[in-house]
């Protein structure tokens, strides 16, 4: 077996985490410089990987394989391709952004920052597995940290958010694991490669490919979240500490994306294929109502949690229109969400910070008194909104460009051009927002508020560096995403 | 007759007259409780030395096989938890504290022969060695609680054991012997046009149903898992269940073996009803000790699944079930002692804040809860997985549906308590002291939670192996 490359980068979180816990001395610092050492070095690790990776090979690279529980067949079987690859880059990222915006924590220290990396290991791991069993357990590791970071470190209701989170995210689970099971049965293995290269299709009824596939949906359209099954996701993120968020809409929702692509559209390309009308109109209403909702929230935070929907829409659509480019476009949206909302979150935070205030019709002239925040908010949401240049339109140009070719779903145009309509809303919003918490006449209460601090504008440049360069120079992505999409169109007759 | 074979269940008991004779002369009490836990080593060695072997003793009454010997484990290790986490608790009895050890030590060797016997007469002994062991150990505190407790398991128990007689009764009537394996090849393959072997078959279910606490024979857990001191309650979940689900494992796939498909789906209904009932009610309890009795009839309804599966994949699957839920069961009893030692409450409201007051402790108790809820990376998770598909196997897809919704509502009032201890505000800043005997418990039944959530195959094996006995 080669170097155990996966196995450090997913455990590795796990392990600050424990020795975070393990510290001596609770100095607030040490704990924070701690977790950015793990999180940085495995950030490291992952882009290594990306220069290693091998981009004329299509299938899992650095595999790791171990017998785990042979009765039941499951295997300790850790790999990456052209799908994992970006997510595992963003997790890792988003990661080290995550340590970096909490620095201001200073509520129960040693606590939050073994919890934010124990969380960062389930994500690494649900994105590193292929075995189903294995999927499922660090799917579910995620859980009892949000709960906690969301109720103890949250603002607002939190409790509540964060039960209805874990309400959710189990219910979503146990469909989820029904699916799994039913899939093990009839399939035999765990191992998601066999199961995707059976054809198992075939093999069993279309009424029980049909159950399986959506059982197996609705647990990840929970995540993702399409509407409506996205109740939660508002108040989740309009509660939770600013970390949280960012970590949430950066990677969290991406799961659910992740595995639609790589479970249920991989396993089951032909009922995603009957079906893709059905999910491509969802995604539509995804893309317009949660566009439609957006315009009406006057919490910052609220707005940028419902946009986040809106967003995810056009993941779905992407993924449904059953192209190469289309879902290359969903996989970089994904990608290029993370980044964006991320940042947006992170932004939002920092405005909240300052002035304390998260009502949008109480704020107003903030570029005068904080610049930098400004410009950069202004330019993470030109990329939200697909401005050329950045990493938003990149992708949703690939997610649009890819369904209005798309040759397998019928009237696919029609749904492409309407969601085009979704990206005209955002611009009204986006901009709106722009003019009422930023622009206009100074108010005299936020007079003396300060700008970002040396900490906080490394951040949010960094995560605008990381916007550019994929906007301009998107080819640096869409190739290794084209390696992983390429086996799936290989089974649609593509 | 080769006496050998007894030597685990006869050192056990006289490891419990030894302990009976030292409180005599002993002063210093704790002594006691140390000379249980290190006594429980002589059983155990001879246990191990035994591994291996597949023998009958007593014509055929005593069989030693990796089945019986497996559960020997189980109980000495339930057994040396349930006395470590009972020594603070039993230093604050004026008297009969080498009873105490003594009655938990002879519950163990009662059931120790539940899981180890091949007839009908000696499981009805063994049974009810067990059980009066405990009916006295629930009464302990002589309280008005306690005794209350005490005399309604000893009534209930009674009514249970009439019932399971009589249900033997039928089936030696039908078959003309009492040992397993000659029921066995003298009942015929269908229970439906004979009504006595239908009717013998439930009375036996219904007295088993009792100790392991299933519908319709269910309604004596709360009141006597909160009246009992709470060591006792925990080793009642535990233990006693287990052996319990022991006997029903010989008794029915040796003895009604041929009948396995109608006994089947009567166990799968059972299951269903069971573990529905006891999430539903156990949502509204206050009390903790309560709600985990709720929650163990829950349980026992999963562990039925097993039962309701008829293959050898059903069986490990309840097997390891059993284990999972000893340990994380235990845990979160051993967590609720530690707590109530010093609060001495039992209201899930008084463990408001406990995340500040005592945060091992609630980590603890969290990571039980959670485990039992079945979430990984626990104990719990594997086991239901794996119990799971035991059911898909065997074409019980109902079932696991039912049992998935379930094990989504049981994580309502589950996480209701994690919620509390975390959230919740502290009645008082005083730190829960606990005693390193506690603590030793504590750790052995959460690392095992753990261990069995991330690499469950060596127990898994073994699980397979012990239940490998069967046909």
């Amino acid at each position: 077996m080669d170097f155990p490359y996966l196995s450090i980068i997913v455990f590795l979180p796990i392990i600050g985490a424990i020795l975070i816990a393990l510290l001596p001395h609770a100095d607030p610092r040490r704990i924070k410089l701690t977790a950015a050492f793990f999180t940085l070095v495995t950030f490291a690790l992952s882009l290594s990987l990306f220069f290693m990776f091998d981009q004329s090979l299509e299938g899992a690279q650095f595999v790791e394989r171990a017998s785990w529980i042979p009765p039941l067949d499951a295997q300790y079987f850790l790999g990456i391709d052209g799908l994992s690859l970006p997510m595992l880059i963003l997790a890792t990222f988003l990661g080290f952004i995550a340590v970096l915006v909490s620095w201001k924590i200073d509520l129960r220290v040693r606590e939050y920052f073994a919890w934010l990396l124990v969380l960062e290991t389930g994500v690494l791991g649900v994105f590193c597995s292929l075995d189903l069993l294995l999927f499922f357990l660090f799917w579910e590791v995620e859980i009892l940290p949000m709960y906690l970071l969301i109720s103890i470190w949250g603002t607002g209701r939190k409790e509540y958010s964060a039960m209805k989170f874990v309400i959710f995210t189990l219910a979503g689970s146990a469909m989820m694991l029904a699916g799994i099971l039913l899939l093990y049965f009839h399939g035999g293995t765990f191992d998601m490669m066999e199961l995707a290269g059976m054809g198992l299709e075939g093999a069993i009824s279309t009424l029980l490919a049909t159950a399986i596939f959506f059982l197996l949906f609705i647990g990840y359209a929970v995540k993702l979240p399409v509407f409506p099954f996205h109740t939660w996701l508002p108040d989740a993120h309009t509660d939770a500490p600013t970390a949280v968020s960012v970590i949430l809409a950066g990677i969290l929702l991406k799961m659910g994306g992740y595995a639609i692509i790589r479970v249920c559209v991989s396993i089951f390309p032909g009922v995603s294929q009957d079906y893709a009308v059905l999910l491509v109109a969802l995604a539509l209403v995804n893309i317009l109502y949660g566009a439609a909702v957006t315009f009406r929230q006057r919490d910052l935070k609220r707005l940028i949690a419902y946009s986040s929907i809106s967003h995810m829409g056009y993941v779905l659509l992407g993924i449904f229109a059953l192209s190469q480019v289309s879902m290359t476009g969903a996989t970089l949206q994904m990608f290029s969400h993370g980044l964006i909302t991320g940042l947006l979150f992170a932004l939002v935070g920092l405005v909240y910070n300052k002035t304390h205030v998260r009502d949008i019709t109480q704020l107003g002239g903030l570029a005068r008194r904080m610049p930098i925040i400004a410009v950069v908010f202004s330019v993470a949401g030109l990329a939200a909104l697909g401005l050329p240049g950045t990493s938003g339109f990149a992708a949703e140009f690939l997610v649009f460009l890819g369904s209005f070719k798309s040759t397998l779903v019928d009237g696919i145009q029609t749904y492409a051009i309407l969601g085009i309509v979704g990206i005209v809303l955002t611009a009204g919003y986006i901009l709106w927002l722009l003019q009422r918490v930023f622009y206009g006449p100074a108010k005299a209460q936020y007079d003396g508020v300060p700008d970002a601090d040396r900490l906080e504008r490394f951040t949010i440049f960094s995560m605008v560096a990381v916007i550019m360069l994929i906007g301009i120079y998107p080819a640096v992505l869409t190739d290794i995403i084209k390696t992983g999409v390429s086996p799936i169109m290989a089974s649609l007759g593509l | 007759m080769n006496v050998y074979l007894l030597s685990p269940a006869m050192s056990l008991c006289g490891l419990a007259i030894v302990v009976i004779l030292l409180d005599l002369v002993l002063k210093r009490k704790w002594i006691l409780g140390a000379v249980s836990v290190a006594g429980l080593i002589v059983p155990a060695a001879f246990t191990l030395a035994l591994w291996g072997r597949e023998e009958t003793s007593f014509n055929g009454m005593l069989a030693v096989d990796e089945f019986s010997l497996f559960f020997n484990l189980f109980f000495l290790v339930c057994a040396a938890l349930v006395i470590l986490s009972s020594m603070d608790y039993v230093s604050k009895f004026k008297a009969f504290q080498g009873e105490y050890y003594a009655l938990v030590l002879l519950a163990a060797t009662g059931m120790m022969l539940m899981a180890s016997t091949r007839e009908l007469i000696s499981v009805y002994v063994a049974l009810e060695l067990t059980a009066i062991s405990l009916y006295a150990l629930t009464g302990f505190l002589k309280d008005p609680k306690s005794s209350e407790a005490g005399i309604k398991y000893l009534l209930l128990g009674a009514v249970a054991s009439a019932v399971l007689l009589y249900g033997m009764a039928m089936v030696f009537g039908l078959s003309g012997s009492t040992h397993f394996k000659d029921i066995a090849a003298a009942i015929p393959g269908g229970v439906l046009d004979n009504p006595a072997l239908l009717m013998g078959m439930v009375l036996l279910v219904a007295g088993f149903g009792f100790k392991i606490a299933t519908v319709p024979f269910q309604m004596w857990v709360p009141d006597v898992y909160e009246g009992a001191p709470t060591p006792i309650t925990a080793y009642l979940s535990v233990a006693s269940k287990a052996a319990g689900f022991a006997v029903i494992l010989r008794v029915f796939y040796e003895a009604l073996g041929p009948v396995s498909l109608d006994w089947g789906i009567m166990f799968g209904v059972l299951a269903a009803i069971t573990m529905t009932l006891g999430n539903v009610v156990a949502i509204a309890q206050t009390n903790i000790k309560r709600m985990l009795g709720y929650s163990s009839i829950a349980q026992a309804g999963y562990l039925m699944i097993g039962l309701a599966a008829v293959s050898a994949l059903g069986r490990s699957g309840l097997v390891f079930f059993l284990i999972a839920y000893a340990l994380t069961n235990l845990g979160a009893f051993i967590a609720i002692i530690a707590i109530s030692n010093k609060t001495n409450s039992d209201l899930i409201s008084d463990y408001s804040g406990m995340a500040k007051r005592a945060p091992l402790l609630a980590l603890a108790l969290g990571l039980c809860l959670i485990s039992l809820i079945g979430i990984p990376p626990t104990a719990g998770f594997m086991a239901k997985i794996y119990i799971f598909n035991a059911a898909v196997d065997h074409d019980l897809m109902w079932l696991v549906i039912v049992a998935v919704i379930n094990t989504a509502i049981s994580a309502y009032y589950y996480l209701r308590v994690v919620r509390v201890m975390f959230l919740g505000a502290p009645t008082s800043e005083e730190a829960i002291p606990s005693s390193g005997a506690l603590r030793t418990a504590l750790s052995v039944a959460c690392l095992g939670v753990l261990l069995l959530g991330v690499y469950p195959w060596a127990l898994l094996k073994i699980a397979e192996t012990a239940v490998n006995v069967f046909p």
